[in-house]
């Protein structure tokens, strides 16, 4: 099994990846070799397994409804590259298509 | 339906209903849930998407959607778990959202609504799904200001919220307003949501398609969602735009529902009209997985049976028992318990305090009303409280005073604090005792011998001119203790 290149670049699409030809062209073995391996579990019979969402032996771990201080603004703010007003300033998202080559 | 000189046609409407708990904190971080902070001030390495931080469940949240899953008479599945919706997005600082995809916690219940063309009947409403997610935070375009950048504030980021998806049973925009009706009234009796759509803690989706009867044969219109609507008004609007929209686009293109997929379009308030929306870039591809930062939900029996023996009245019991308890017409329990949780308990207490549910009810529904929308203000916000109103009715059942003279105290406590006494005594009501009342009916009736002619040979409202005399005379005699006393000595005569 293969990923097409169109594959290739609809997934960096989904993540929001801009990927030359050149990286295309080395990621697309890499991806392969990583589906490669996680095939190996469909080596398994798993006719009488139920389906489990978590390898842990615990359910129901929550906490009470009660508040705790969190983040000032400032220290919200500290990592983002450009803000205004208090807010996290970022460049339009909207109808721009995050791959030129699609 | 018909629309003019086409074929009949069947409008097709399922809802999307996301209603935001009545939480402190968020679901997955102890952040506070307060509308209106200022910008990035109630966040957390949890909320904001930092790498490494932890989602931990908030227990509160999962019990009001139990409860609020009852309401709605969903089942509550003995296991639920979370999962992963991958899209990006600058509000959504994680890259995902956590929802709940194959395993919601309240499955397949109905709401009953009144049918839109028989009141009579009643009409069951399916619901599919009710499932736990968090709330992205908010983008802000600042277009007026050419700046192309946006502002994002992740306050909201992480606010617990109960979607509830609707079978496509709903049949025209005023069932679809009669549905949230009665869903906004359930959550907001139960507590489970304040439900305040300027604030957007209610905010619907609408699946609508139209089939058209073409000499027999069902031809199926392509489905359109209108996204985010945050009033019923805008709920009714849309949808009736979208049924002539896509009546005529069908007549003119022929596309039916095998022709086009899905599309998304929103609500514009101020031109009348719903548009098409750009498609977020594959957006349809959220590749749920389950998280594995969150362990499974069973949720234990005693839990939802627990929740069930709280659940308290839903709006029909709550009808039912208001026309039994207090001798009022369901047509005015209807109303009274349309206006929700608050203004059901001022009802309760003023016409216990008063003695009178149907006086109450129609002094409720008329004065308190009216003043509460003239003046924009909730029942929590006005100035006459639930005993004020109580005894001042208490008062005209008495024979204090009339109607008439109660609505000038009831102006006069709007306009100045102070007891029912002390707005009595500033408009310089007294009561008048019945022997003063006697001496005053008697001159009427000395300087008017007619009317006792006129009462005795069976015309009775002769007696009404000279009630308004003995208003003119003493403000404040009570006309229907004058009209007792007027008759009895004419009977005496
Ligand atoms: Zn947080």
């Amino acid at each position: 099994m293969s990923l097409t290149v169109a594959e290739v670049r609809k997934l960096a699409l989904l993540a929001r990846l801009d990927l030359s030809d050149d990286e295309v062209a080395s990621v697309r073995p890499q991806l392969d070799s990583i589906l490669a391996f996680v095939k190996q579990l469909t080596e398994l019979d798993t006719t009488d397994v139920e389906p489990m969402t978590t390898a842990l032996d615990v359910d129901n771990r929550w906490r009470e409804d009660q508040q705790l201080p969190g983040l000032m603004n400032e220290e919200a703010l500290a990592n983002s590259p450009s803000q205004n007003e208090g807010c996290f300033l970022v460049p339009p998202v909207l109808g721009v298509v995050a791959s030129k080559k699609s | 339906m018909t629309l003019s000189d086409g074929y009949p046609t069947e409008t097709i409407i399922g809802l999307e209903v996301h209603v935001q708990l009545k939480t402190q904190t968020k679901l997955f971080c102890s952040c506070s849930t307060q509308f209106g902070a200022p910008p990035n001030t109630q966040v957390c390495p949890v909320c904001l998407g930092l790498p490494g931080a932890l989602p931990v469940m908030n227990e509160h949240a999962i019990d009001l959607a139990i409860q609020a899953g009852l309401a709605i008479d969903c089942s509550i599945p003995p296991m639920t778990k979370w999962d992963r919706k991958q899209y990006f997005y600058p509000d959504l600082p994680k890259g995902y959202q956590i929802s709940q995809f194959d395993l919601p916690i309240c499955a397949d219940g109905f709401v009953k609504i009144t049918d839109d063309n028989d009141p009579e009947k009643i009409r069951r409403i399916g619901i599919i799904r009710a499932h736990l997610e968090e709330d992205a935070g908010k983008s802000m375009h600042d277009e007026a200001s050419g700046r192309s950048d946006s502002r994002i504030d992740l306050n909201r980021c992480g606010t617990p919220l109960l979607e509830i998806v609707s079978q496509p049973d709903l049949r025209s925009a005023n069932e679809a307003k009669n549905y949230l009706t009665e869903l906004k009234l359930r959550m907001t009796l139960l507590g489970v949501s304040d439900c305040e759509m300027q604030e957007g803690s209610l905010r619907v989706d609408a699946n609508v398609n139209l089939h058209i009867d073409v000499n027999g044969e069902k031809i199926a219109t392509p489905i359109a969602e209108i996204k985010n609507m945050n009033s019923f008004r805008a709920v009714e609007h849309a949808i009736e735009h979208e049924i002539d929209r896509q009546y005529d686009v069908w007549e003119e293109t022929g596309k039916t529902i095998k022709d086009e997929s899905k599309t998304t379009r929103g609500w514009d308030d101020a031109t009348g009209k719903t548009f098409l929306q750009r498609e977020k870039e594959e957006s349809a591809d959220y590749r749920y997985f389950p998280d594995p930062d969150l362990l499974p939900i069973r949720v234990p029996r005693e839990r939802v049976d627990a929740a069930k023996a709280s659940l308290g009245e839903m709006p029909a019991e709550l009808c039912q028992r208001l026309q039994t308890q207090y001798g009022i017409k369901l047509y005015d329990a209807n109303v009274i318990v349309n206006q929700g949780r608050e203004l059901i308990e001022y009802f309760e207490t003023a016409a216990t305090t008063s003695g009178d549910g149907k006086r109450t009810s129609s002094w409720i529904q008329q004065d308190v009303m009216r003043t509460l929308n003239e003046k924009q203000i909730r029942i929590a916000d006005f100035a006459v409280s639930a005993d004020q109103l109580g005894e001042l009715l208490q008062r005209v059942s008495r024979g204090d005073f009339d109607n008439a003279r109660a609505r000038d105290v009831f102006s006069h406590l709007i306009k100045n604090a102070g007891t029912v006494e002390d707005a009595v005594k500033a408009l310089g009501i007294e009561s008048v005792d019945s022997s003063e009342i006697e001496t005053l009916c008697k001159e009427l009736l000395d300087a008017n011998p007619q009317v006792i002619d006129d009462v005795k040979s069976g015309k009775k409202q002769a007696v009404g001119s000279l009630i308004g005399q003995a208003k003119k005379k003493n403000p404040n005699a009570n006309p229907k203790q004058v009209r007792e006393t007027l008759l009895q000595l004419i009977e005496q005569a």
